[in-house]
């Protein structure tokens, strides 16, 4: 493929392809979903997606890489780069309101809001000042539930148990 | 030193005490107590190698020549090492475990806080990113310590045993390199030393939630941030660096 014909790609068909790039693991929700995509830019004639990570040590990380960079192939952009953000930190209050939905759908209760940017006080995270809402169960709708672990099958994941229908479930940590 | 020297050592000091504690975290994989804390304890020990990776690149960087994360970690031998020594004592039982994670993850918790106004936006945005992920380690080790200090009369003897053991690697985590002055200097670094005071007071609360006894004073085993280690750490490197080093290059 010639320059000039790279060139054409128009930017708005390159977020529909990365819209068709799964999570790895959750497989319900694409890389934009997630929010982990921030930025689609030619500089020249290379194509740069700019993504940030979820969480530091998450073995997703690389795969998703790995397969937006496959997709853009797929169709057609043979030349492209990867850039890793790591400011502003990744938050789930980036992911998409579809996206959550698709969790829920998908047996994972979905983020609550996070604590955004603000300077964390460490007197609520320790034990006696803390209150952990109950979730509320992907599975029968139920608010009767509890937390069984703050960690889950995956980083961003924790878990617990519905006090009605019985059932575990994921939820995903507003983070 | 040259503000780049010191910037470089102090970049190892944090990089290498998280990929240490990792690496250590990482070896109780299948082995945790119940399935939930086998899990969680591997996605601690995800979190810190994933933040000794964004640390050791930028000390790679400063480095130059063919330096990079994957040469820093398993290519230097213990002298050239800069964790603190709590990191590297061994996992013991689960009181030691637990009580060495939280001694870490509450000073961790402080020492990004203040990173976070760093003048170095590159230590600013990966303190930012990585205190995301601390905060929930804060609250995991401390709900263990209570667990167990709080527990039966043999969790308590023994989590209370782990933190007199522990208790003299902790005079280090306040005590600055000469790299750490330097950079304190120029509003890159934390001062440590400033730290202690919040860090007590946070182990002061927990710990009478918890029935434990704090030490009183005693000398402080220090030198882990000028690469003089424990015999504990060759062992944790020998493992770690087996690979890179029967078979050098090796990837897959």
């Amino acid at each position: 493929m010639t320059v000039s014909e790279q060139t054409r790609f128009d930017i708005n068909d390159v977020w529909q392809w990365l819209d068709a790039v799964p999570d790895p693991e959750i497989p319900v929700v694409s890389v934009i979903d997630l929010g982990i995509v921030r930025d689609v830019r030619f500089e020249d004639e290379q194509l740069v997606v700019t993504i940030t990570p979820t969480y530091s040590g998450c073995p997703a990380m690389q795969v998703i890489e790995d397969n937006i960079l496959e997709a853009l192939r797929e169709n057609g952009v043979d030349d492209a780069r990867l850039d890793v953000q790591l400011s502003p930190a990744w938050t789930t209050d980036w992911m998409s309101e579809r996206g959550k939905e698709n969790l829920r759908g998908y047996g994972i209760a979905p983020p609550g809001e996070s604590a955004g940017t603000q300077v964390i006080d460490i007197s609520r995270i320790t034990r006696s000042g803390r209150n952990v809402l109950p979730q509320t169960c992907p599975h029968c709708g139920s608010k009767h539930t509890e937390r069984v672990s703050e960690f889950g099958s995956t980083p961003c994941k924790a878990l617990h148990r519905c006090l009605d229908c019985a059932e575990p479930f994921d939820y995903f940590k507003p983070f | 030193m040259t503000l780049d020297e010191a910037r470089y050592e102090y970049l190892l000091q944090l990089g290498d005490s998280d990929l240490i504690l990792g690496q250590r975290l990482a070896a109780l994989c299948g082995h945790g107590p119940a399935l939930e804390e086998d899990i969680a304890m591997s996605n601690v020990a995800l979190d810190l190698i994933g933040q000794a990776r964004f640390w050791l690149s930028y000390a790679a960087e400063i480095k130059g020549a063919d330096a990079d994360e994957d040469t820093l970690a398993f290519l230097r031998d213990a002298p050239a090492y800069r964790n603190v020594l709590l990191v590297e004592q061994p996992n013991g039982d689960y009181g030691h475990t637990i009580v060495r994670q939280c001694f870490y993850d509450v000073w961790h918790f402080f020492v990004l806080q203040a990173l976070m106004q760093s003048t170095d936006t590159r230590i600013a945005d990966i303190a930012a990113k990585s205190i995301k992920e601390v905060q929930y380690h804060v609250e995991r080790s401390g709900d263990w310590v209570v667990r167990l200090g709080d527990g039966t009369e043999e969790s308590h003897r023994r989590t209370q045993a782990a933190v007199d053991k522990l208790w003299r690697y902790t005079g280090e985590l306040f005590r600055s390199s000469e790299a750490e002055q330097a950079l304190v200097e120029a509003g890159i670094a934390v001062d440590v030393a400033t730290l202690y005071e919040p860090w007590r007071a946070h182990m002061q609360a927990l710990f009478e939630e918890a029935t434990l006894e704090l030490p009183g004073d005693q000398p402080m085993q220090c030198g882990g941030k000028h690469g003089e280690h424990t015999e504990h750490l060759g062992y944790v490197l020998a493992e770690m660096q087996h690979l890179q080093r029967s078979y050098p290059g090796a990837r897959w």
